[in-house]
C-alpha cells in the first residue's frame, strides 16, 4: 500500500489537483485504507507507473489532456488483449 | 546515448529549441516504450531520443556540447516503460478495458483456449510424389523421402491419375496432448509412358506388325505393363484395326473391374525390299479396290 505522501514524493510533478480530477475520472484508481478513514487513498505500484505515463503523455509527450482519456483507452485494450494472448499461449 | 544528439532527432546544429522540442515529441510519441509493449527496440530508441532531448533543451548544456566540453553522454534518467511490466502482468487487470472488450474476446478465445488445453489433433503435412506409368496401372508400394529424412511407404492404389491425392492417416504430425496424429497427404503426379496411353481404366497402344504379319495373321508378343502378353492377330489385319485384350488394362480394385487393353495395329513396311516390289510389280489385285474410294465427298 502507497500513501498519499509517498506517492507524491515518489511521482515528481504530480499535482494534487490533477490527481484528484483522474481518480475522479478513473484514469487512476485508488484504494481505500481499512485502517485509516474512508476518506484516505492508497495506492500500489502500478498506480504509481500509471501517473508517471500519464505525465509523461500529458507533458513530455505533449498529447494533451483531452487526448488521455483516448489513448489511456487504447493502451487498456491492447494491454488486456496482451495479457489474454499470454494466458491462451501458456495454456496451449 | 554515444550518438549525437542533433542527429538521433534527426536535426541540424542551428535548430531552434522548438524545433528540437517538436522533434523529440514527435519521436517519442512514435517511440515511447509503454505505447508500444510487442516493440523492444522501441525502448532503445525512445531513450536515445529522451537523452538528446535532455541534452539539447537545456541551453547551457547544448552550448557545452557544441563546444565539445561535454559528449553525447546524457546524465542518468528514470527509464521509461515503467507501467508495461505492471500492465502486462496480472496486475494490469486493475486497469481492464472498460468492460464490453474483454468479454467479447473472452467469448471468441475462450471456447479455443479451452480446446488448446485439451487433446488436439496434430496437423496435416503436404507432400507430392511422382508414380510410375506402371505403378499407376497396377498398383504398387512407393517410397516417399520426407525434408526430415524419415521415409514413408506410400500404398499406391491401382487407377491413379495424376493431381490425385492419397490420404495416410497419423502420417502427419504429431498430436498434442494425447491427441491423434495428424494426415499425410499425398499428392501424386502420374508418369507418361513412351508407348501407352491411359483412357480411364483403358490402356491404348499402337503396335507396328510387318506387311507379313498383317496380311497372314500371326502370333506376336506385346510388352505391356504387366509383362508380355502372346495376342494371335487374325490374318487380313490392316492398319488401324483394333484388339481388344479384356481385364488387361488398369487393373482391378476392389469392386471396380479391370480396364482393357486396346492394340491399334499400324502396318509398317520396313526397309526397301527388292522381292517384295518385284512381287507387287506383277501383282494383280483379286479384288482391285481403290482405298481413297470417298474421300471426295468430304471435299
Amino acid at each position: 500500500m502507497i500513501s498519499l505522501d509517498i506517492l507524491y514524493a515518489r511521482v515528481e510533478g504530480l499535482d494534487p489537483d490533477d490527481l484528484a480530477r483522474w481518480i475522479a475520472a478513473g484514469y487512476v484508481h485508488a484504494d481505500t485504507d481499512a485502517n485509516a478513514d474512508a476518506e484516505t487513498p492508497v495506492f500500489q505500484e502500478i498506480d504509481v507507473e500509471r501517473l508517471r505515463l500519464i505525465l509523461a503523455l500529458r507533458d513530455r509527450l505533449d498529447i494533451g489532456e483531452q487526448a488521455l482519456p483516448v489513448v489511456l483507452s487504447l493502451l487498456d485494450q491492447v494491454y488486456a488483449l496482451r495479457r489474454r494472448l499470454r494466458e491462451l499461449g501458456a495454456a496451449g | 546515448m554515444a550518438d549525437d544528439p542533433y542527429q538521433t532527432l534527426g536535426l541540424t546544429r542551428d535548430a531552434t529549441p522548438e524545433a528540437i522540442k517538436a522533434a523529440y515529441r514527435k519521436l517519442a510519441r512514435q517511440h515511447h516504450p509503454d505505447l508500444n509493449p510487442g516493440k523492444p527496440e522501441a525502448e532503445a530508441r525512445f531513450k536515445a531520443v529522451s537523452g538528446a532531448h535532455d541534452l539539447l533543451a537545456d541551453p547551457e548544456r547544448r552550448a557545452r556540447f557544441d563546444r565539445g566540453e561535454i559528449d553525447a553522454e546524457g546524465q542518468e534518467q528514470r527509464p521509461a516503460g515503467g507501467y508495461r511490466q505492471y500492465a502486462d502482468a496480472a496486475q494490469g487487470e486493475r486497469y481492464g478495458d472498460g468492460g464490453g472488450f474483454e468479454d467479447v474476446f473472452a467469448e471468441m478465445f475462450g471456447a479455443r483456449a479451452r480446446a488448446a488445453s485439451g487433446p488436439r489433433r496434430g496437423r496435416d503435412a503436404s507432400y507430392r510424389l511422382d508414380v510410375p506409368f506402371a505403378a499407376a496401372v497396377l498398383g504398387a508400394t512407393e517410397r516417399l523421402s520426407l525434408p526430415d529424412g524419415q521415409v514413408l511407404d506410400v500404398k499406391i492404389p491401382p487407377g491413379v491419375v495424376t493431381g490425385q491425392v492419397l490420404r495416410l492417416r497419423g502420417q502427419g504430425g504429431p498430436g498434442h496432448k494425447g491427441g491423434p496424429a495428424g494426415d499425410a497427404l499425398i499428392e501424386l503426379t502420374v508418369a507418361d509412358h513412351p508407348l501407352y496411353r491411359r483412357d480411364g481404366m483403358d490402356l491404348r497402344l499402337d503396335l507396328p506388325v510387318t506387311l507379313q504379319e498383317a496380311v497372314l495373321g500371326a502370333a506376336v508378343e506385346v510388352p505391356t505393363p504387366a509383362g508380355t502378353l502372346r495376342v494371335t492377330l487374325p490374318a487380313g489385319s490392316d492398319t488401324g484395326r483394333q484388339i481388344r485384350l479384356r481385364g488387361k488394362g488398369v487393373a482391378a480394385l476392389g469392386s471396380r473391374p479391370a480396364g482393357d487393353l486396346f492394340l491399334t495395329l499400324r502396318v509398317v513396311i520396313g526397309p526397301p525390299d527388292a522381292a517384295l516390289e518385284a512381287f507387287l510389280r506383277d501383282w494383280k489385285p483379286e479384288h482391285p479396290a481403290n482405298p481413297r474410294a470417298g474421300l471426295e465427298a468430304g471435299t
